[in-house]
């Protein structure tokens, strides 16, 4: 059975990354299609998801899916090895409420704290260290939230796992650190040293390029506002 | 299914997000005993259940503790299996996840941001959410009766708030966002979702709810962003 299975992604995208990293999981197939985001958006991103026109976007034998962890829950739901959800239902709530946490909390406060104007930034540092905090118990001694393999929530916190830390290196400001928050660090890095996670990354020195040309993008904005 | 089952359901009276978990717990037939909280004034309780949102719902089945609203319907769904709530096949399973989020996120937040606000903010704001509900109204043309086909199901339920606190919302907020004659489709499956019997008996008394509306707009001024709190 011939199957089609198509990503319309970005190269430095955690959102895009996510389902890559899903189907690498999974070993399923797929072409990937690269999206000048910032730029040109193709017609057939504008096609597939005109409600958002953005990327991700997930075609499966013709069927376009838009949304990263609805695509990841699909994902899941399509191919049955390698399980990235507990089977038992209150488990699977369990990782369901932690990666909406990651992604709807976590996510925009780390952002903000990374890239918000000085008289601005303790108060987002702030609100970035309570989520980093919660999700330090969260993972309550385990090896990923996932238990021994990488899961929905890992999946989810794939920016806190590797873009963060190349957000702190290229800002210089630290807000996930061995000292302060050692369970996650120590997650971080297995995370991104986990063989199918590495290869769905995208190139270090190529994003850290990018998030020092952004930070000091904001810095000039900021300054002059 | 357990002889003696514990169901629990911490509320708060005009929680729209509390409401769908009751209206999902009743397609499913069952019964649950509901908590009411008061979130100005939040229990120890409340506290110690959700300690990371600190919000309602929280659902307590057999002393397992769940929240957040959409966590808890696919709960509730995968928990108790008759009705079933989102559709069996992997991909309309994926459109409801969708719509659900883009409804959440643009008409829900939308809504309430113009509400809350004021001048050119509020304008924004209802020309965002009217734009977000012409969407929905393009899908809805699509169904027959409700998203979930003849009978409620998953997307009817997240998105039922609609019905009962837009009209109210549009008369604290002095706004019209559902035009009867724009939205045929919408208006219809409003009309629809209020008079269906598991649904009707639950609402939440209209004037009280403009009381509440009224005064809460007026408190939170333009000041709500991100999370709603109603």
């Amino acid at each position: 059975m011939a199957e089609e299975v198509k990503v319309f992604g970005a190269w430095g995208s955690p959102f895009s990354r996510r389902v890559e990293l899903a189907l690498k999981i999974k070993g399923v197939k797929y072409e990937y299609i690269e999206e000048d985001v910032y730029g040109n958006k193709s017609p057939l991103l504008l096609k597939y998801n005109p409600v958002h026109k953005k990327i991700p976007v997930f075609l499966h034998n013709g069927k376009p899916i838009a949304e990263s962890l609805v695509i990841v829950e699909y994902i899941e739901e399509t191919w049955k090895g390698n399980p990235i959800l507990p089977e038992d239902p209150y488990e699977k709530a369990m990782a369901r409420f932690w990666a909406k946490f990651v992604d709807e909390k976590c996510l925009p406060a780390l952002w903000t704290a990374g890239f918000s104007p000085e008289n601005e930034r303790a108060k987002a540092a702030e609100e970035a260290c309570e989520c980093l905090k919660t999700l330090e118990s969260a993972l309550n001694g385990k090896r990923f939230f996932g238990g021994d393999t990488v899961g929905l929530v890992d999946i989810a916190a794939n920016f806190i796992g590797y873009w963060l830390r190349l957000i702190q290196e290229a800002t210089g400001h630290d807000l996930l650190s061995a000292e302060k928050f050692p369970a996650l660090f120590k997650w971080s890095d297995e995370f991104v040293s986990c063989s199918v996670v590495k290869d769905s990354l995208p190139p270090r020195d190529k994003l850290l390029a990018f998030f020092k040309a952004r930070f000091a993008g904001a810095a000039q904005t900021n300054a002059s506002n | 299914m357990a002889a003696t089952e514990e169901v629990k359901l911490l509320g708060f009276w005009v929680s729209p997000f509390v409401l769908r978990v009751e209206w999902a717990l009743k397609i499913k037939g069952v019964k649950y005993e509901y908590i009411e909280e008061d979130i100005f004034n939040k229990s120890t309780l409340l506290m110690e259940l959700n300690p990371v949102l600190k919000k309602v719902p929280v659902l307590v089945h057999d002393g397992k503790v769940i929240a957040e609203s959409f966590v808890i319907l696919e709960y509730v769904d995968e928990t108790w299996k008759q009705n079933p709530l989102l559709p069996q096949d992997p991909y309309q399973r994926a459109l409801a996840r969708f719509w659900a989020k883009f409804a959440e996120e643009k008409v829900l937040e939308g809504a309430w941001n113009a509400l809350c606000s004021q001048g050119e903010e509020k304008q924004k704001a209802l020309q965002q959410t009217i734009e977000a509900m012409e969407k929905i109204e393009e899908e809805l043309g699509k169904k027959q009766h409700f998203f979930g086909g003849e009978s409620i199901g998953y997307l009817d339920i997240i998105l039922g708030w609609i019905s009962h606190y837009i009209p109210v919302w549009e008369e604290a907020g002095s706004m019209q966002i559902i035009d009867p004659i724009k939205f045929p489709a919408t208006t219809a499956w409003i009309n629809r979702f209020l008079k269906h019997p598991l649904i009707k008996d639950t609402l939440p008394p209209r004037e009280k709810m403009l009381v509440y509306f009224h005064q809460r707009s007026k408190e939170l001024g333009s000041t709500s962003h991100g999370w709603i709190r109603v």
